[in-house]
């Protein structure tokens, strides 16, 4: 799961780590009278969206007057912002954060994830902050520093000091880096985060230590012993159609193509797309619907599907261990009349009662293809999907 | 010979007055030799019941002492699972396969960490388990699609490991054990470390590698039978069309940051002369154009 930068600050700060005051408007009124309430002369109006980049897109801006406040605010709310990490069409700004301006003098970068190969929490740290990681990563590697924290002992001062020397932190600083550091990764660990990221940490001309962005992504399988954060959760900011299925517990990811695919198991379900795209073809989405799908997972599954404007075929594809081919052919058969299936439908069924669920789907008189293994069924889904578009363009 | 686990093995079910342990736990027993396999299952607050005739005990360390079951699958819930696991590896059972999908990633950070110079070896979690046909199943793979044989299949994917069985069964070739390691990015035995296995087992004489997207664990693996393998390896790696940033139903199945991409993998594969395909559906065939 992930929340907006606001919230984010807001976890950071009961850890210690220090942020620019700061305000969560919904509205140019809004904004204006935190303007009041912060007081100072310069104010920072950002954008709240999800996706990273914000600055570069235009949905942050300094502020140095009320008026500007204003004006910054109407521009931005509302705005389709564009970044790197959006879609084409951008992503609605709905929120804003209106802060204190900051006395840059230095912008470093430190973060968090799961180092997959040292099984740890690996803190990175680098002097080049304020731009991409990754691109600092593939440019000057030596800029970024490693530790890995032991679980058992946390991290410890002298890693967290001997980071923030590297990074060139001044000594008379290090105390208060060491402090947000460690306060990192307590909100890291007891959050049950996936990503932390500040980005910039700056260093002001007083020589203060201040996260002025602040990025935190949760593991959605620690969700259930976090109650006081589902709520952060901003549906506005996550696909639709992805909102949807997860109401059924389907696994589902919204793609760019005109095949829509239903299979059980996440790595069929990639091999699926995969090997559309390997026929000439295009795959619509990605959906899982996992060991124990019902009549109405497979109905719902549907529906999200159908709802997708430039569909034209579908392809289930089912490799049965737990799940019985009869039971999926006999919820295929069941989905497929009550949402009246105006796209060419193929299916291959393999594995436990594999029979049974082919004789299932042949008796139903839908008009399903039948494919007779993965890439069979593939070529089918591909040529129908193509048959279906030039059917289309000669009806005009 | 096989990998892992044998028709000698004894198992034990952690989570067996589940559902889902009950119900896997029977297919585990009515599978090849099962009968005398599965000796002992555990829950804490039912000691001395039994489910199908095994014995349940309340703790594993006392399951272990009664039955001499040497490895233990897991189906308990994702919020005690990784005490499941931890449990296990205090009793110094051999193995502990864990099926269960959705343990919190903090919890499996301590559990590697708690490992830590033990002898219990793990594979999971969210995993479908190991098979050796006809000898021994132990996890949620349909048995009746595998027979004994020569190839070693090893997998990141449940059903994707379905998928290249029953390639391998349309051309006739059975399988010496498979393993599921598992899709969560904080796990056991890696493609490695089964790979060294396969190598070392007298009845394998090749390998399927199924890997995807996310993490680098098939390129270390890649590197280890550059080296070291005797025997061909070919892999596929699901994900090719994945789009960055999305977890692909596996909490490891994501491309962050540019890295853990199809593309990367099969490249590293390839230099390190792994035969590799980017068509799931020909898994089999390219095994058997390698098999000497």
């Amino acid at each position: 799961m992930k929340i907006h930068e606001y919230q984010a600050k807001e976890i950071l700060r009961k850890y210690g780590v220090t942020t620019p005051r700061g305000v969560p408007c919904f509205s140019v009124d809004e904004a204006v009278k935190a303007s009041r309430e912060l007081g100072g002369k310069a104010w920072v109006v950002k954008a709240q969206i999800h996706a990273g980049g914000r600055g570069k897109g235009g949905g942050v801006k300094v502020a140095k007057s009320e008026g500007e406040v204003r004006e910054w605010a109407g521009k931005i709310l509302g705005m389709m912002l564009k970044t790197h990490q959006t879609g084409p069409e951008g992503q609605k700004v709905r929120r804003l954060l209106i802060e204190e301006g900051a006395d840059i003098k230095k912008e470093l970068y430190v973060g968090m994830v799961v180092d997959r190969g040292t099984q740890r929490v690996a803190l990175m740290a680098s002097s080049e902050g304020g731009i991409d990681i990754e691109e600092v990563a593939a440019k000057t590697p030596e800029k970024i520093h490693k530790v890995f924290i032991d679980p058992g002992a946390g991290l410890k001062d002298a890693e967290a000091d001997g980071i923030a020397a590297k990074i060139g932190i001044p000594a008379a600083s290090v105390p208060q880096a060491r402090t947000i550091l460690k306060g990192l990764y307590r909100a890291f660990d007891e959050t049950d985060a996936s990503l932390a990221e500040i980005n910039p940490l700056i260093l002001t001309g007083d020589g203060k230590v201040v996260a002025l962005d602040a990025k935190i992504d949760f593991d959605d399988n620690a969700l259930f012993r976090h109650p006081d954060l589902q709520p952060l959760r901003d549906l506005d900011e996550e696909d639709p159609a992805e909102v949807e299925a997860s109401k059924y517990d389907l696994n589902y990811i919204q793609l760019e193509g005109d095949i829509g695919c239903l299979v059980n198991g996440a790595g069929l379900a990639m091999a699926t797309m995969d090997i559309i795209k390997l026929y000439g073809g295009a795959p619509a989405n990605f959906l899982d619907v996992g060991g124990g799908a019902t009549t109405e997972k497979v109905t719902e599954a549907f529906k999200i599907m159908l709802r997708i404007p430039h569909l034209k075929a579908i392809l289930v594809n089912i490799f049965g261990g737990i799940m019985k081919c009869d039971v999926i052919a006999a919820g295929v058969v069941a989905a497929a009349r009550q949402v009246s299936l105006k796209v060419p439908l193929v299916v291959r069924l393999e594995g436990t009662n594999v029979e049974l669920g082919k004789k299932i789907l042949a008796e139903s008189g839908l008009p399903i293809i039948s494919g007779n293994n993965m890439a069979d069924a593939a070529q089918k889904v591909v040529a129908a999907a193509k048959g279906g578009s030039q059917a289309a363009k000669g009806g005009k | 010979m096989s990998i892992l686990i044998d028709r000698n093995t004894r198992v034990m079910t952690q989570g067996i007055t589940g559902k889902t342990g009950q119900f896997h736990t029977k297919t585990g027993k009515e599978y090849a030799n099962g009968r005398n396999c599965y000796v002992a299952g555990v829950n804490p607050k039912k000691p001395g019941e039994s489910y199908e005739g095994i014995p349940i005990f309340a703790t594993v360390k006392e399951a272990k002492q009664k039955t001499g079951a040497n490895v233990s699958v897991i189906y308990v819930p994702p919020p005690f699972a990784a005490a499941a696991i931890d449990e296990a590896v205090e009793a110094d059972l051999d193995l502990v396969i864990c099926i269960t999908e959705g343990i919190p990633v903090r919890d499996m950070i301590r559990t590697k960490y708690k490992m830590q110079g033990r002898r219990t070896q793990l594979i999971g979690p969210n995993c479908p388990g190991v098979i050796t046909p006809d000898e021994i199943k132990i996890g949620i793979m349909p048995g009746h699609i595998h027979k004994k044989g020569r190839i070693g299949v090893v997998s990141r994917s449940g059903t994707l490991t379905y998928e290249a069985v029953g390639q391998l069964m349309e051309l006739g070739l059975g399988q010496s054990s498979c393993v599921g390691i598992g899709g969560d990015p904080v796990n056991g035995l890696k493609h490695v470390d089964v790979l060294k296995m396969f190598n070392d087992d007298p009845e394998t004489d090749a390998v399927i590698m199924v890997g995807e997207i996310g993490g680098s664990d098939e390129e270390n693996a890649a590197r280890w039978v550059k080296a070291n393998m005797k025997k061909p390896v070919v892999g596929f790696i699901a994900g090719v069309t994945a789009p960055p940033g999305k977890r692909m139903g596996h909490a490891g199945a994501i491309i962050s940051g540019g890295k853990g991409t199809a593309q990367e993998k099969l490249a590293v594969m390839e230099e390190c002369g792994i035969k590799v395909t980017k068509n799931p559906a020909e898994m089999g065939k390219l095994l058997k154009s390698v098999l000497k």
